[in-house]
């Protein structure tokens, strides 16, 4: 046998399988990497991830950039293609709808943010402790973030129907309200709510789940010399659980504020933006006039304004970030 | 204070990233708050100030 294993398992190979290998390499193949430095070699390994990275994510960027200035339609393609200067901009930033997609999108992101940190770390220190079936609780409340956000939208939207929807008949039980009387998706004030409500039950697990990472790095020492210092069990939550768990949650949080800054799927299939306007995210909108009005141009003026708006968040987020692990 | 200004003046990394960051948290506040439409319309302007300025400090050197 040329190879053997080593006590770790690992194969080794002798000189004489490794001169047999290379010399099963076809001669010109070798002719040319013989001359090769490592350097070079490494540029072969990286060169083909570096230009997929080139052109699927840097030049559509440069791109979008260069059409942010014109008056580009892409349903016009004879039409000649005018540099317009920062008209679309100008346009934009003026605009009251897009302000009010603005608006739905940071009440969006607010309270998604806000349930999603509070529910998630709460189930996430309660899974934390032993108890009889807690990995079956775990796989119980992970569920809803497996679902496709089709699904899930198709599913709530039966659920939220006042006639026969399960969601009206629960708040109907508790406060005693007749479940035909409102309509969360069709009602101005509870559409947002309700986009809110299945966001918050679709992903909290995801969140719950970081947590859980988190608590369970935190070493039981820790909290022993705590109980010796006779900590009270608060003192030591607030002064060890929280500090440790911090950078999970912020990750956490950075994760899902991206994701839920360009919420699409989920809105659309629940209420497509309305009634009215109230519940038309900024995605939403970006859609609506670059695939529906055909304003090429102007909406990658719009896709850069939240693109730079992302990457401004993305940038403090992740030196916070970097802050807390530090300490 | 001093330690601020003295950063700022002899460009280091602590004080222009904390302008840059207030800079950011400014621009993207206007640009979701629903009260000024002006405050929305230079908030792009204030963000992209902000990002880039955050981009270029952050390779200045460490303060003491």
């Amino acid at each position: 046998m040329a190879s053997e294993r080593s006590p770790m398992g690992a194969i080794n190979m002798s000189d004489k399988t490794i001169d047999r290998l290379a010399g099963a390499t076809p001669v010109r193949v070798a002719r040319k990497i013989k001359g090769l430095s490592d350097r070079a070699i490494a540029w072969i390994f990286v060169g083909p991830t570096i230009f997929l990275l080139l052109a699927v994510n840097i030049f559509p960027l440069i791109w979008t950039i260069n059409l942010s200035f014109t008056n580009f339609k892409a349903n016009r393609l004879n039409r000649e293609v005018e540099y317009i200067g920062l008209r679309n901009y100008e346009r934009i930033l003026g605009d009251s709808d897009i302000w009010l997609s603005m608006q739905a999108t940071a009440h969006f992101l607010f309270w998604t943010l806000f349930f999603q940190v509070l529910i998630g770390f709460t189930l996430a220190w309660l899974i934390n402790k032993k108890f009889k079936g807690n990995d079956l609780w775990t796989t119980i409340i992970v569920l809803p973030m497996m679902l496709s956000p089709a699904v899930v939208g198709n599913f709530w939207t039966f659920l939220y129907q006042p006639q026969i929807g399960l969601f009206n008949y629960i708040v109907t039980f508790f406060t005693g309200a007749d479940p035909s009387s409102f309509e969360m998706l069709g009602s101005v004030d509870l559409a947002p709510w309700s986009i809110v409500i299945v966001d918050t039950w679709m992903w909290t697990p995801f969140v719950m789940l970081i947590c859980l990472a988190g608590l369970r790095s935190i070493p039981d020492y820790i909290y022993e010399a705590a109980e010796v210092d006779r900590a009270s069990k608060l003192r030591q939550f607030f002064t060890i659980t929280i500090p440790m768990v911090l950078p999970f949650l912020m990750l956490a949080v950075l994760f899902r504020g991206i994701e839920n800054f360009k919420m699409f799927d989920l809105v659309v299939q629940l209420t497509g933006g309305g009634p009215g306007s109230v519940t038309e995210m900024a995605s939403i909108n970006l859609k609506r006039e670059a695939f529906e009005k055909w304003r090429t141009g102007y909406s990658s003026a719009f896709a850069i304004i939240l693109f730079v708006t992302v990457f401004g968040l993305a940038s403090i987020y992740v030196k916070a970030l970097n802050k807390v692990k530090e300490r | 204070m001093t330690r601020f200004f003295k950063g700022l003046l002899t460009l280091k990394r602590g004080p222009w990233e904390l302008i840059a960051t207030l800079l950011i948290g400014v621009g993207v506040f206007m640009l979701m708050q629903p009260f000024y439409l002006w405050a929305y319309t230079y908030s792009f302007i204030v963000t992209l100030v902000g990002t880039v300025m955050f981009i270029v400090v952050s390779h200045f050197s460490e303060q003491e």
